[in-house]
């Protein structure tokens, strides 16, 4: 009963969807306030109805019921409770109202946003809101209906894919479709606007909170789903250039690019046209993220099991939506007035340098994912681009913008001082050089791009606070004078430098990846294994039952120099429903080094094989982004989003304010 | 700077126009998108890996030497391990069979019968070693290019991934 109420909720969201996207549109056509009002309330109608629908599917994992064809195929009795919640987005048609849910969550909060937002903006993202809404609501409704029964029941399910039991999966899809879907209120806005046929600061400011919002979940959702895969996948790696990663780094990319060029809108009223094709292009880029993950045309590791009617489905979605909008722009953005002006040296052409690279960046990856599916279209041959495209191509584009930035951002807006930056950032620069030189002095003869990359690293660190030092310390004396000047100044600015920060303390953890060594060997109990600084001694192997499955754990003691550390566990797990086997990690942290041991196939005679790991500064990748979001949010807390935002100076519309 | 902006001249910008400085604008995205696109010709001449199905190698008279993704399923019986993580088996379409040689630790869900996807260099006609073996996410999951190569040979129908795999998979439950 509850399964067949959540069913017939989701039907009835579509119905609302429609409404949303219709009337308001009509009501701003019309020139009809009380039509144009119809929109937060049925945006927020169709979030109830979602989550409903939602509650009903996490209830039916909840109780196990297996005569949801769902929880069936993806669920099992005997699954620790964490991980049957966690199932309902284990799979694709989970995984896809999920991906709804946040998109109507979206929604009602744009309707219920206090901002003083002009009413045509308002009406009119909505209405592009609702659209996005019904298209997928369409799409889980007729190709991926999670409510579907089984006649007859069975009496066990199949239990969730092993690698899926797993915290990652409470976390990572979560945060990431927040940052994916999130995107989807710029597009709205960029719709509305170009719609409305006007775009100012009032437009920037409303989209920035947005866009910060969506970026923030996007990093914290794309560093947690690299951290997942290096302990769960027993190897190590941390990125692996997959179609799908890349599917989520092009809109991290894109929306990074967003977030500064809506700053240059904001302040200085430039940039609007390229804005608001930024925003198009940002949401687009997610549309088509989700089309790869989901439809199977690229041969990935987080592939669902393929359906070409889906992929059918979604490919229509994608045409509609990038193609609408685009045409859309093509007719109205000449409409658009062109903004300020600012000089070849300033901050807003820092900030245009800065779009230029991570644009480039962003086409090199799009080019890198879907060149594959583009030659087998035409010659028939299956080709794979794996790493070596891109450190040949990513990274000559994003090293030079790094390099770039701690310049870029002391530039004055308007006409900035090139000379005067360069100065700024001298001590960095030299402090960077150093770090440089002394690593290479100590670690002579070992790889030369990690001194490389850790001194860039630690440039960018210390240039993002250097500003803000000189800002702080050089005209105040005293600790309680320097900490009000500190709390003085705009949270924005403090976000900046902390999200920069976070770029060169992940550039840091990355360059250290140079550094890490691997050992195999093939252990008795009592026999040790060397990688890196790191001796691993197998004490044991015996096995366990957990809740689901069978496990050998392996027990290693590890030294390090004189110094003995906690000791660490690795399993070979079989679950038993699926007869599928995992390997768990053993992960022992060591300040921000990692030694790291996971294990192979058992020998005949009892030994067995072993993978041992040095990982050098490896948690720096992840703190960096951790740092990077931080900064995002504290921009998000930026005075200038609390309060309303100042009205547009001349009147705008011919309609009121619609009551709430 | 031209007067309409306020800034003080500057002698070096005198006279740069709107329009100059938008072609400056152009010129330089036009460098940078230009260097990037050479770099990414290079790179896809260069750092690119051909997939072929075992009868795909000799139907291609691909010469030793050759770096390529080889895919296919594991043959029955054929999972030799030696000494030292050295492991020999050999990938099959059902009509041509290679032998693959590979050092190191396999990935846990490689089995007989099974699909696989190796990566590494052409020894000789009908040997191949590999200096990776991919590993599957998901017990169900056939790599696409496999499907394609088995298709190709008809040893496939479509719909069949599942059925398939646990067919040959003694160990795996039916589902």
């Amino acid at each position: 009963m509850i399964v067949e109420i959540g069913h017939f909720a989701l039907a009835l969201a579509l119905g609302v969807a429609v409404i949303q996207t219709v009337v308001p549109l009509w009501g701003v056509a019309r020139q009809d306030p009380v039509l144009a009002s119809v929109g937060p309330a049925a945006a927020i109608a169709c979030f109830l109805l979602v989550s409903v629908a939602f509650g009903a599917l996490v209830f039916s994992y909840f109780v196990s019921d297996f005569s949801v064809e769902n929880v069936a195929s993806n669920s099992h009795s005997t699954q620790p409770l964490i991980y049957k919640l966690t199932s309902t987005w284990g799979n694709h048609e989970g995984s896809m109202l999920l991906w709804v849910l946040i998109l109507v969550l979206f929604g009602a909060l744009v309707a219920l946003s206090r901002r003083s937002l002009p009413a045509r903006l308002r009406a009119g993202a909505l209405a592009a809101q609702g659209s996005i809404t019904v298209a997928f609501l369409a799409f889980t409704l007729l190709t991926s209906n999670p409510f579907r029964r089984l006649v007859p029941a069975p009496a066990e399910g199949q239990d969730l894919n092993p690698l899926l039991q797993d915290l990652g999966l409470a976390i990572h899809p979560p945060l990431l479709y927040v940052g994916y879907v999130g995107f989807s209120i710029s597009y709205a806005f960029a719709v509305a606007a170009l719609i409305d046929g006007r775009i100012d600061a009032v437009w920037a400011r409303a989209v920035r909170p947005w866009t910060l919002l969506a970026w923030t979940f996007l990093t914290l959702g794309i560093s947690m789903g690299s951290y997942w895969a290096y302990y769960e996948l027993g190897w190590g790696g941390w990125w692996f250039w997959d179609p799908v990663e890349n599917a989520s780094l092009m809109p991290w990319i894109a929306g990074t690019a967003l977030i500064h060029s809506t700053v240059v809108m904001e302040k200085r009223d430039a940039l609007k046209v390229w804005t608001i094709l930024l925003a198009i292009l940002t949401f687009s880029l997610s549309l088509l993220g989700t089309f790869i993950v989901r439809s199977g045309v690229l041969t990935s590791v987080h592939s669902f099991a393929t359906d070409p009617q889906r992929g059918l489905f979604i490919l229509a979605i994608l045409v509609i939506f990038v193609g609408g909008s685009l045409a859309l722009f093509a007719w109205r953005a000449p409409l658009l007035r062109q903004g300020g002006l600012f000089a070849p040296v300033s901050r807003e052409s820092a900030l245009v340098v800065n779009n230029l690279f991570l644009a480039t960046a962003c086409a090199t990856v799009f080019v890198g994912t879907l060149y594959p599916l583009a030659l087998e279209m035409v010659t028939g041959d299956k080709i794979s681009v794996g790493p070596p495209f891109f450190n040949a191509t990513f990274l000559p584009v994003v090293v030079p913008l790094l390099l770039l930035l701690p310049i870029g951002q002391s530039l004055a807006w308007k006409r900035g001082d090139l000379l005067g930056a360069a100065q700024r950032a001298q001590f960095a620069f030299g402090f960077a050089v150093l770090v440089t030189i002394a690593l290479l002095a100590v670690t002579r003869g070992g790889p030369v791009l990690a001194p490389l990359g850790i001194g860039l690293g630690v440039f960018l660190v210390v240039s993002a606070f250097w500003d803000l030092g000189e800002r702080v310390v050089s005209r105040a004396s005293g600790a309680a004078a320097i900490w009000s000047r500190a709390r003085g100044l705009p949270r924005s600015i403090w976000g900046t430098a902390f999200a920069h920060a976070g770029v060169g303390v992940t550039v840091i953890g990355i360059a250290a990846t140079a550094w890490s060594t691997e050992g195999i060997g093939i252990l008795k109990p009592g026999q040790s294994l060397t990688s890196g600084r790191y001796t691993f001694t197998l004490e044991s192997i015996a096995p366990r039952t957990g809740p689901n499955f069978t496990e050998e754990v392996a027990r290693f003691r590890i030294r390090t120099g004189e110094r003995e550390m906690k000791p660490v566990e690795s399993m070979k797990r079989m679950y038993t429903a699926r007869a599928m086997p995992t390997t768990e990690a053993g992960i022992r942290s060591d300040g921000f080094s990692q030694a790291y041991v996971s294990l192979g196939e058992r020998e005949a005679d009892g030994s067995i094989a072993v993978r041992a790991y040095d990982k050098p500064l490896v948690l720096l990748i992840w703190i960096g982004t951790l740092i990077m979001a931080f900064g995002g949010a504290l921009s998000l807390t930026d005075r200038r989003f609390r309060v309303a935002a100042p009205r547009r100076a001349a009147p705008t519309s011919a309609l009121p304010q619609p009551a709430e | 700077m031209t007067a309409q902006t306020g800034f003080p001249r500057s002698p070096a910008r005198k006279g740069m126009t709107r329009k100059q400085r938008r072609m400056v604008m152009i010129a330089s995205a036009g460098t940078v998108l230009a260097i990037s696109a050479g770099l990414v010709a290079y790179a896809l001449r260069d750092s690119i890996v051909f997939f072929y199905g075992p009868t795909e190698i000799v139907e291609k008279g691909l010469t030793p030497g050759t770096r390529l993704r080889l895919g296919g399923l594991v043959g029955e019986g054929s999972v030799v391990r030696s000494p030292g993580q050295k492991v020999s088996f050999t990938i099959t379409d059902a009509k041509t069979t290679v032998t693959v040689n590979y050092t190191g630790l396999l990935p846990d869900l490689f089995r007989e019968g099974q699909g696989v996807v190796t990566e590494g260099v052409l020894e000789a006609p009908g040997r191949f070693r590999a200096d990776s073996v991919l590993a599957k996410h998901d017990e169900n999951y056939m790599p696409r290019e496999v499907a394609d190569a088995l298709k190709k040979q008809g040893h496939w129908q479509p719909g069949d991934a599942k059925a398939g795999a646990d067919a040959a998979t003694p160990a795996a439950p039916a589902k």
